[in-house]
């Protein structure tokens, strides 16, 4: 049973996030193509032929494709998707836009986010932000799937690479919608949902000026991502992307460092996948301590300075 | 020009959910129910562009048992104009919710219908893309900005690098985020209005569709539970315990 992954990359390099998903979809086959959708992605389609297990990669270009919108990735999807009984994405905004549509036109129900697989037709995936889990298995002939990819290793390197296959391209799907510009913030920082440490700030850091004097000396030092509880970035202290939660980031780092952050429900979702959580808080009580495994009760703003010059 | 919005009834946010310990699925029995939160949101951001004059009717939809007339009085209270209800008992999924809103879309014939991005029960975040998918639309999730034009409407999109500006052909399908908006609470005068607007029941045998489930949950389990781990002094031990016992730094 073959397998379509399609893949995060932003044309010019594949995501770790990619690698993720493609761990899982060996655990449900073994005849995996990597779709590359874009414009002048050829060096992402090398790099995810050169990752192990992947049979081949399809790269379809063009200028309709370059920002992955839904209308037209869809239609390419849909138009491929006669070869496979399996159509799989990583869940981020990309995948989780465009993989619906997709299952939609085949008329099938998607299992989203899933975080283990059972069998070839069942899996695991979080419902209430994580509080409950849902085994479920899948009636549908196709299936289609998002993979939540903390809570799958990146797949490894190869020693020969896969074959690239171009395909053609049509109009599908164009014109229904187009792209004006991506805001991004750009950082020299590692990114968010692949970083190996995480430093993150709460509500509690009071303001734009000190989430950024606070959390930034101490994220540098230790070469981690910076990222914040959702009511440090509905208070406007810190930008959207970084938010780690149920409906944030869900992150698995080595390290994750919760600053000023009192342990929602929701946030948890997003980090308790984390190898080791550390938690800094002035209230002793507050529940980021219950699963933290290293706690220090305290003023942030002492302590990071002091982790800081420590560093 | 007129806004669709579907709402779900889902646990309250504020509940703190539990597992039936025979693993058959979330004990809904006495639990407090509300109107999904960022439904809430994209009922507000049609009443704000019908404030604004961008558009002259919300209708508010819901597919659920005979009690989602709460979610729909209260979305009547914040200011839509009426409601209609499609009484189904038990779980619907996305799929066939998209096919049923289609049947909607088809007889009111919107210009725009705005949806929640996720519910917070099922975590799906599937319906807009599908009903999008189903209708042939242009589609603008996870938006926290809507600049609506006569046929064409600029969304802000939240996107994993940032944000995402894209233009859409209208009638388009767009799925809230939670910053595109802060909801508004009914005041009591417009909760007793409310009461009086109308409000349409329907049965999925009017729009021609089955409900049918193509998942079978096989069960339903606690997550695995992480244990809490030791109070440190200081910053200094901290480190120690990172380095040495951890490892991770």
């Amino acid at each position: 049973m073959a397998i379509l992954l399609f893949a995060e990359h932003d044309n010019a390099a594949l995501s770790d996030q990619t690698a993720k998903a493609l761990a899982a979809a060996s655990r449900i086959g073994s005849d995996i193509d990597v779709l590359i959708v874009g414009k002048n992605a050829g060096s992402a389609a090398e790099e995810a032929a050169s990752l192990a297990g992947v049979r081949s990669v399809i790269l379809a270009e063009g200028n309709a494709l370059e920002h992955r919108l839904a209308e037209p990735t869809a239609e390419l999807i849909l138009s491929l998707s006669g070869n496979y009984d399996t159509i799989v994405a990583p869940a981020t905004t990309t995948g989780k836009n465009v993989l619906p549509r997709v299952a939609a036109m085949l008329d099938v129900m998607q299992i989203s986010e899933i975080t283990e697989a059972i069998s070839a037709d069942t899996f695991k995936r979080p419902i209430y932000a994580g509080n409950a889990i849902e085994v479920v298995q899948t009636t549908d002939a196709k299936k289609v799937l998002t993979v939540r990819t903390a809570a799958f290793p990146a797949a490894g390197k190869s020693g020969t690479a896969a074959p690239i296959k171009i395909v053609e391209t049509g109009t599908a799907g164009a014109g229904l919608s187009s792209f004006v510009e991506n805001i991004f913030s750009k950082s020299d920082r590692p990114e968010l949902g692949s970083a190996k440490i995480v430093v993150s700030g709460g509500r509690a850091l009071g303001s734009e000026e000190s989430f950024r004097k606070v959390i930034s000396p101490v994220a540098d030092k230790l070469g981690a991502a910076i990222g914040a509880s959702r009511a440090a970035v509905d208070a406007g202290y810190a930008p959207n992307d970084l938010q780690v939660g149920q409906t944030g980031k869900v992150v698995a780092p080595e390290l994750y460092i919760a600053c000023g952050i009192s342990g929602a429900i929701q946030h948890l979702a997003g980090m308790k996948d984390a190898k080791v959580i550390v938690a800094i808080n002035t209230d002793e009580e507050a529940p980021i301590f219950q699963i933290a495994d290293y706690g220090i009760v305290g003023d942030l703003f002492e302590i990071l300075p002091e982790m800081e010059r420590q560093l | 020009m007129k806004i669709l919005v579907p709402v779900k009834r889902v646990i309250d946010h504020n509940v703190k959910i539990r597992v039936k310990t025979d693993g058959s699925g979330v004990d809904l029995a006495n639990v407090k129910m509300s109107m999904n939160p960022f439904d809430e949101i994209a009922v507000e951001e049609a009443i704000r562009l019908k404030e604004a004059g961008k558009a002259d009717e919300v209708v508010v939809v819901s597919i659920g048992p005979a009690q989602a007339q709460d979610v729909l009085r209260t979305a009547l209270a914040m200011g839509a104009d009426r409601a209609i209800l499609i009484t189904v008992d038990g779980t619907v999924e996305p799929l066939t919710v998209a096919k049923l809103l289609k049947g909607v879309a088809e007889n009111e014939q919107p210009g725009l219908v705005i949806l929640g991005k996720q519910a917070i029960d099922d975590d799906a975040n599937q319906t807009g893309q599908m009903l999008a998918a189903l209708l042939g639309w242009s589609q603008a999730t996870f938006a926290s900005r809507i600049d609506l034009g006569a046929d064409r409407a600029k969304v802000t999109r939240e996107v994993d690098g940032g944000l995402q500006v894209i233009d859409v052909r209208l009638p388009a399908i767009m799925t809230a985020d939670l910053r595109l908006n802060q909801p508004r609470y009914a005041s009591l005068p417009n909760i007793m209005k409310a009461k009086k607007k109308p409000l349409e029941q329907k049965t999925p045998q009017d729009f021609g569709v089955t409900v049918e489930a193509r998942l079978r949950v096989l069960r339903t389990e606690e997550p695995a539970v992480r244990q809490g781990g030791i109070k440190v002094a200081n910053t200094a031990e901290l480190f120690d315990k990172l380095k040495n016992e951890a490892g991770v730094i």
